[in-house]
């Protein structure tokens, strides 16, 4: 199970973009923290999520 | 009568306490985007003592600002830079600043924000948002990231928080509330968020990282 945003979830081996886009993020608007260290964009069809990870995803939404 | 620097740095440092103002008299804090976030994180770093304020942003003020953002009607039309460095001195006549009136890109963003201690998001758009996070995090990880997401509409001033995502990135908001959903900026809340914001970076400058 990986952890991410606080939940646990059943991801385990799939991509950071294939969890992405499952979980219906748009990836333009986000940044990943793994284990602590943001994920690099060029990276996410690469890193894979594998069991007791920690993964942080900040959505941003618009205004300011 | 306008006090002199001395009498402006001994008021700080009652408020303040010396050690403290010292620390802050010495940072540099950049901010990209200078609108309803930006324009006001600015004002209160500026009162605050700030060493230097690196101030970006491409666009003129434009007379839907008005209602949020820390511009007078009288200067509608003018670069927000050029605008709010003319408000800051009234403010504050002896702070630092530079102005950069250009759009924030993967290309600038090294060059522009090398100088800064602490850098400030404060667009407007979710995706330089994103991009801006993405880009220091990844590129600038010396640097401490203050964020903002999630301040639209008329919701409770209490949603509004800060949270540390991870060491060096600190994002202020209710990480919900959009733009493009309901009512669209409110100045109170929008305050609020920057507040959040300004708050952060003193508390960064001072030494105390949780929340």
């Amino acid at each position: 199970m990986v952890k991410i945003n606080g939940e646990y979830v059943d991801v385990s081996g799939k991509t950071v973009l294939e969890y992405l886009t499952l979980a219906g993020y748009d990836t333009k608007r986000v940044a990943v923290e793994l284990n602590g260290d943001i994920v690099p964009k060029a990276q996410y069809s690469e890193i894979v999520f594998k069991d007791d990870d920690n993964v942080e995803i900040v959505s941003f939404v618009g205004g300011g | 009568m306008m006090p002199s620097k001395d009498e402006w740095i001994k008021a700080l440092n009652d408020r303040h306490g010396k050690d403290l103002q010292n620390k802050i008299s010495s940072t540099t804090v950049g901010i990209c985007g200078l609108g309803g976030l930006g324009s006001n994180i600015a004002i209160a770093l500026a009162r605050a003592g700030i060493g230097k304020l690196i101030l970006i942003d491409f666009d003129k003020v434009d007379i839907t600002n008005l209602h949020r953002q820390q511009y007078k009607a009288s200067l509608v039309g003018m670069y927000k830079t050029e605008a709010l460095r003319e408000n800051l001195k009234e403010i504050n006549p002896y702070l630092e600043t530079e102005i950069q009136t250009v759009c924030v890109t993967e290309e600038n963003a090294k060059e522009l924000l090398k100088e800064c201690d602490i850098i400030c998001e404060a667009f407007d758009n979710a995706e330089c948002k994103a991009m801006l996070t993405n880009f220091v995090l990844e590129e600038m990880p010396d640097k401490y990231l203050v964020a903002a997401s999630g301040m639209a509409g008329m919701g409770s001033a209490n949603s509004i928080h800060t949270r540390k995502v991870t060491k060096r990135f600190y994002l202020c908001g209710d990480e919900i509330s959009d733009v493009s959903e309901g009512i669209g900026l409110v100045s109170t809340r929008v305050m609020i968020c920057a507040a959040h914001q300004a708050h952060t970076v003193l508390r960064l400058i001072a030494n105390e990282f949780e929340v």
